[in-house]
């Protein structure tokens, strides 16, 4: 953490006052970000999150030139972006927060996507959804949906139990041998997952089924004849359930429940002394962080109708893990910026040609997307360890008042001359915020 | 309650000697790392913006610890030792070791380096399992409790070198320690139930009380790792009292400090044993041993070789020799 907080914890200036003279020095743009945004009211956060939120949901819709991509369909990789933001969500409860480094994460993706499409896929014995099953086919996904979060749920429960025992590294390789695993019997369990076969004709939402759209528009294919297709339809109902799991996930952080969290990360033996039960707080993250991934499963299943074990290779969890670090980890917002960098830019040079005055070949860019996130995370980690938007959560479901309190009287320290000659104090005060 | 408006103003609002150095010294020369950021003038942050009733020293005091019950009777054992042995493979860290620790008193634990002080300590505190013999506190043997649950019960510990909780702030480190006494789980925090918000006031009001009483409020939303190093120590002692303790150990809390930080110190575990609290400690240096406890229990390669007032202590021929050596004649 030393290196940017020390570059930008010396003396600085916020926006509204002179630099002082000798001490001018950058401060990194995610820092800038988090400071501004602390120092907003809570209604005006409202007001500039909700527009900026509706502005994210108009952008598949408008295209924007130079925004949109060109080798894939727009909507399609919003729609992505929504799943592995939710994913970064989820991972971050379990890496960010709690300090428990998960590679195997992408095995709770394919619990949630195998449990719909187990359940909804006609290829399926356990299938529910044809005559005497207990679905019916137009609500058979959302009626689905909580029960595939409940299962990844337990199975984060039963990965957790004896693996919590562990600590960094082994708990690391444990995880990595259950993301494995997750994909081998998905592959080999012929008779239940048709191997490599996959799993077709996966339930998804019958919403707003009419003449022009027979299938509603969650369907693949549907198109309302501009640029509304199921993608986006797909990204908004992830843009929904990701302010829903924020909302959530950010109750849970001002809590005693988020305090364990961070103190299990910081320091384990110290936060056990400190009367955390530590195993529970552990196994309450994996199994929170599993339904999250088993959430944004259960719509990959949906939206692409079809699951097979390819898609849950172990690469993918360290992409998952990539968005959290390179977003910046424990910061949720962070995450979702890192969801975003890691699923658009591999998709915006996919069948790109020229950027800005260069000729590319986009599509061998993209090819090559972890080779670049590879060099990228290299970068980051000796420039930027802490991520984009660095963490700074807040721990108290009231300290929002006391850190303004603390603040008002900050802000008169800062206009005291006296203390000007030595400004580490308040500089290093502001950007610890 | 010993929290009165004297001690606030001494603390906090003049620039008395203090953990955080005082004036003449910070003057006089180069400061210790990280003394630098210490402003001229104190600055308070008003807490009495958050919550008005904390400008009550009176209400302070009853805030700190509203919740505990102490079965053990004011100068009855509240822990004993009962012949502890504490083996690691072949090497006997403590050898039937029995000595009581009184509620009300500060007891110190003193001895050579090596001479099983940690050990004693990691034992009561359930970081280790006695080989052999047990440790009764306030009338519950603590067998099989785990770390946390001995928290619970009422012990709470400081460490030789500071662990804080870094990237927390002050407040939150010390919001960690009222959590130990409550309930709410992941439940009750998604849906903000009464009892969560409770809670939490509670941990704002008694974690806010608590920096006040050991001096730091002003510095309640500093990230816990850019405090200087004397608040840090006197942070985690926030964080443990914050525990509701009846029993508070502190092991080796003067260590790097200055003689005028040390007397502070003193003043502050006299504070904390006149709130109430029992107190251990574990301490190199004599001179903070013999002023500030009550009774003192001596180790020496795993044994104990005396026990008693700190004048007995001094003049203790065993514990001359323990710490100073014997002549070569008188050994011969």
């Amino acid at each position: 953490m030393s290196t940017p907080a020390a570059a930008s914890g010396k003396p600085q200036a916020r926006a509204d006052q002179p630099k002082p003279a000798g001490g001018k020095e950058k401060i990194a743009i995610g820092d800038r970000f988090r400071l501004w945004w602390n120092s907003l009211s809570r209604p005006t956060q409202w007001a500039v999150g909700v527009p900026f939120i509706i502005l994210l949901a108009l952008l598949p819709v408008v295209r924007p030139p130079g925004i949109s991509t060109v080798g894939t369909d727009f909507g399609g990789v919003m729609a992505q972006f929504g799943m592995i933001a939710l994913i970064a969500i989820g991972l971050n409860v379990v890496v960010g927060q709690t300090g428990l480094l998960d590679l195997g994460y992408v095995g709770f993706y394919a619990v949630g996507a195998y449990t719909v499409g187990l359940l909804t896929s006609p290829d399926s014995p356990w299938n529910q959804t044809g005559d005497g099953g207990w679905l019916s086919a137009k609500w058979a996904w959302l009626a689905v949906l909580p029960i595939a979060v409940a299962i990844t749920a337990i199975s984060g429960l039963i990965l957790g139990t004896p693996t919590l025992r562990l600590r960094g590294d082994y708990l690391a390789i444990v995880t990595l041998g259950f993301g494995e695993i997750v994909r081998l019997l998905a592959d080999n369990l012929d008779t239940l997952t048709r191997g490599g076969q996959g799993l077709s004709q996966v339930a998804y939402p019958r919403l707003g089924e009419s003449d022009t759209a027979m299938n509603g528009v969650f369907a693949a294919g549907y198109s309302n004849g501009g640029n509304i297709n199921n993608g986006v339809w797909w990204f908004w109902l992830s843009l929904l359930l990701i302010v829903l799991v924020l909302l959530g996930v950010g109750n849970l952080e001002r809590s005693r429940v988020g305090r364990s969290w961070v103190a299990i990360r910081e320091d384990e033996d110290a936060a056990e002394i400190m009367g955390v039960p530590t195993f529970r707080f552990k196994l309450w993250a994996f199994v929170i962080g599993a339904g999250i991934g088993g959430l944004s499963g259960a719509l990959y299943a949906g939206q692409v109708q079809f699951v097979v074990p390819t898609n849950f290779n172990v690469i993918n969890s360290m992409l998952f893990l990539c968005a959290v670090v390179l977003g910046g980890q424990g910061n949720k917002l962070g995450v979702i910026l890192g969801a975003f960098i890691v699923v658009y830019l591999p998709n915006y040079f996919l069948g790109r040609t020229e950027f800005l005055w260069w000729n590319i070949n986009g599509n061998a860019i993209a090819d090559y997307k972890y080779l670049f996130f590879g060099l990228a995370l290299i970068v980051l980690m000796i420039f930027r360890p802490q991520g984009l938007i660095p963490v700074r959560q807040k721990l108290m479901t009231y300290g929002r008042q006391i850190w303004l309190a603390a603040r008002g009287k900050r802000t008169k320290f800062d206009d005291n001359p006296a203390g000007s000659d030595k400004p580490g104090s308040t500089a290093a005060a502001e950007v610890s915020r | 309650m010993t929290y009165d408006r004297e001690m606030r103003e001494e603390g906090l609002d003049s620039n008395a000697p203090g953990l955080t150095g005082d004036d003449d010294e910070a003057n006089s020369g180069p400061a210790p790392s990280g003394y630098g950021q210490i402003p001229d003038e104190p600055v308070d942050v008003d807490v009495t913006a958050v919550d008005p009733s904390l400008a009550d020293p009176e209400h302070v005091a009853e805030v700190v610890a509203p919740q505990r019950e102490i079965r053990t009777a004011e100068g009855a054992p509240l822990m004993r030792m009962e012949h502890v042995t504490m083996k690691f493979g072949g090497l006997v860290a403590l050898d039937d070791v029995s000595f009581d620790i009184k509620r009300g008193e500060i007891l110190g634990l003193i001895g050579p380096n090596g001479a099983g002080k940690t050990t004693c300590f990691n034992t009561m505190t359930g970081v280790y399992r006695p080989t052999e013999g047990q440790v009764v506190f306030d009338g519950r043997v603590l067998g099989k409790l785990k770390r946390n649950e001995i928290t619970r019960a009422g012990i709470a510990r400081t460490f030789q070198n500071i662990r804080l909780f870094n990237e927390m702030t002050a407040l939150e480190n010390v919001a960690v320690g009222t959590d130990a006494r409550h309930k709410t789980s992941v439940p009750g925090a998604l849906f903000r139930t009464t009892r969560h918000r409770d809670e939490e006031r509670d941990a704002i009001d008694r974690g806010m009380a608590l920096l006040e009483f050991v001096g730091i409020g002003e510095r309640a939303t500093e990230k816990a790792k850019n405090l200087p190093y004397g608040d840090q120590r006197r942070l985690e002692i926030a964080r443990a009292l914050a525990t509701e303790p009846k029993l508070l150990c502190l092991d080796e809390p003067a260590a790097g400090f200055n003689p005028a930080e040390k007397s502070a110190l003193m003043d502050l575990i006299r504070k904390i044993r006149d709130d109430g609290y029992t107190v251990l400690l574990i301490e190199h240096d004599m001179r903070l041993v013999m002023g500030v406890t009550d009774r003192i229990v001596v180790l020496e390669f795993g044994r104990m070789i005396a026990e008693g007032l700190p004048d007995e202590i001094r003049d203790n021929e065993q514990v001359i020799a323990a710490y100073l050596g014997v002549p070569d004649d008188e050994s011969a």
